[in-house]
């Protein structure tokens, strides 16, 4: 069931810059969806449009059926939570537990609510020792991690991270890892913006690449990763194990996903990655 | 890019001292850098990982000068660069010889349009205006972006604006150019291309580099050294693929690139290997001759 539709979505902004052209995308309950392109590609603007921070110059975007001109920001908030590339453009209160609060309470929460998913996020994104701290005192990566908190708290059901494991540690994008599978798990919608091939890969996403404001490619990460022409029109890398894959002249028949799946093969534990 | 075997560290001379370095900021109760040796040779690449919250950014804080005179705590230990002692010399002499990239290059170029913004730090160090216009033009050459120089920084992509920042530096000449996290903001081919740059600055002018950067993957084929960092203190130190290669690393929070995991796995099985690769290429290349 589709619940979030592009139909042939153009933005041209106030400057005359063409963002999006032509953009249809119908992105299913449940899926994850990743981005990829060049700088300056359109990625940023695509998921703008699907809060309704921006709308459509051309064409209409759906949200769960709702034309985002025929509703506002703060309605589709409740179903969709941003977290932006640049976390300082998001964070705006005195305190981190208020930041976390905020939107809870503009939703309505209960108080007590509001403490429990509080609590929750602050411990679950490592972030109980700034309780009180001023959100501007955190390093850059504990601040995209209070964006995430932020989101999280209010259980959207559609994510949309824009870059987030930019300025996070291995530890940090392990978490994140994991905070994506907890969401595929629980069925949310997912849209990630990366540049982070190495983190995509192993997360095997539906993928979308964008160039020059047109989606040029959307399918399988599988099969999109390995047209080595495409990617380097939408310059965008090949992934390292795709590229160990690619090398081997005795390989499984399809590709490792991850650092496990190589190393049984090559240890000869296993015929072909994903048996067994 | 030139492998690995022919980028070892060139045993030149010291050109940043770090002795017995601690560093407190004042609201802090734990000290942000714990007793830091370090000397980086000129010439060198340096590649400076760790958990967030390490002491990375601290460190180089410390080897700008931001620390202490910017940013004054309970400093202990003496940093040097080019002979000078840090804390001893004053910013704008210091600038001379240390360069700062920060993560984000608009914060760092504002001017009108991209050549007066090269020319900005050096309208400042007084340097003569004929001098000034030759070192701008060199700097430009050097980074592909004459074409660009009337141009306004709002009006570039991404990777644009990062080499139009760089070039502010460059201009300067320093000995030594510090990068945080240069190319996370960049799609990868543009990261790549920032890369190739930073490999040429350091083989044609032979400036040392100390890079801060997550995605390892793109900075080991140019780096000749790793030092990891972890609660303030230097843990590992030594080339890149030794220190990947040593399984310590993952618990300290470095992301070890896919292929040096494998590698890492696969020697722990007993597989044996010639040496750790520098690429998924070479890899595939050692198993096919298996």
């Amino acid at each position: 069931m589709t619940l979030i539709e592009f139909k042939g979505v153009s933005f041209v902004h106030e400057t005359g810059v063409t963002a999006l052209s032509d953009v249809s995308l119908a992105v299913g309950r449940g899926e994850t969806v990743a981005i990829v392109g060049e700088n300056g590609a359109g990625k940023t603007t695509l998921v703008r449009h699907i809060n309704g921070l921006l709308k459509p110059t051309k064409g209409s975007v759906f949200v769960d059926g709702v034309d985002t001109r025929e509703t506002t920001t703060a309605t589709l908030s409740r179903k969709v939570g941003v977290a932006f590339q640049n976390p300082d453009h998001q964070l705006f209160s005195e305190s981190v537990e208020n930041e976390v609060k905020f939107a809870m309470r503009n939703f309505g929460f209960s108080e007590e609510l509001v403490s429990q998913r509080l609590d929750w996020a602050l411990k679950f994104f490592g972030l109980e020792q700034y309780r009180k701290s001023s959100p501007l005192v955190l390093s850059g990566g504990e601040k995209k991690r209070l964006t995430l908190a932020c989101i999280l708290a209010w259980d959207p059901e559609v994510v949309v991270l824009d870059e987030p494991t930019v300025g996070q540690d291995a530890l940090q994008k392990e978490k994140l890892g994991q905070i994506f599978r907890l969401l595929q798990s629980t069925g949310k919608t997912i849209f990630l913006v990366s540049h982070d091939v190495e983190f995509l890969w192993p997360i095997q996403p539906r993928l979308v690449v964008m160039s020059g404001g047109r989606v040029v490619a959307d399918g399988k990460i599988s099969k999109i990763m390995a047209d080595r022409e495409l990617l380097e029109g939408a310059r965008v890398t090949q992934p390292q194990l795709l590229r160990l894959y690619a090398g081997l002249r005795r390989r499984p028949t399809t590709p490792f996903l991850d650092v496990l799946e190589a190393r049984d093969w090559i240890g000869g534990k296993k015929e072909s990655p994903g048996a067994g | 890019m030139n492998n690995i075997a022919e980028r070892m560290p060139r045993l030149g001379k010291t050109l940043a001292s770090i002795d017995h370095l601690t560093f407190r900021y004042p609201d802090s109760p734990n000290p942000a850098v714990r007793d830091v040796n370090l000397e980086v040779g000129e010439g060198e690449v340096v590649l400076l990982a760790g958990p967030s919250g390490c002491g990375k950014s601290t460190l180089l804080r410390c080897i700008n000068g931001l620390i202490p005179h910017m940013f004054p705590g309970d400093y202990q230990g003496s940093v040097s660069v080019g002979g000078l002692k840090v804390a001893e010399t004053p910013m704008s002499t210091l600038a001379q010889n240390v360069g700062l990239l920060f993560q984000n290059p608009e914060n760092q170029i504002f001017m009108f349009s991209v050549e007066r913004d090269i020319a900005f730090g050096l309208q400042n160090l007084s340097v003569p205006r004929q001098e000034m216009r030759t070192r701008v033009d060199e700097t430009m050459r050097l980074l592909g972006i004459t074409a660009l120089a009337q141009r306004a920084p709002h009006e570039l992509s991404d990777g644009q604006k990062q080499r139009a920042a760089l070039a502010g530096v460059i201009a300067m000449r320093p000995k030594l150019i510090i990068l945080d996290e240069p190319t996370s903001l960049l799609d990868p081919k543009t990261a790549l291309e920032v890369v190739s740059l930073i490999e040429k600055l350091n083989r044609e002018l032979g400036i040392t580099f100390i890079v801060v950067e997550h995605r390892l993957e793109l900075l080991i084929p140019i780096a000749h050294r790793l030092v990891v960092m972890d609660g303030g203190a230097k843990v590992m130190d030594g080339p890149p693929q030794d220190v990947l290669a040593d399984e310590r690393v993952e618990g300290y929070g470095v992301s070890v690139p896919p292929i040096f995991k494998l590698y890492n796995a696969l020697s722990k099985d007993g597989a044996r290997m010639r040496k750790a690769p520098q690429t998924p290429e070479e890899m595939a290349e050692e198993l096919n001759a298996r």
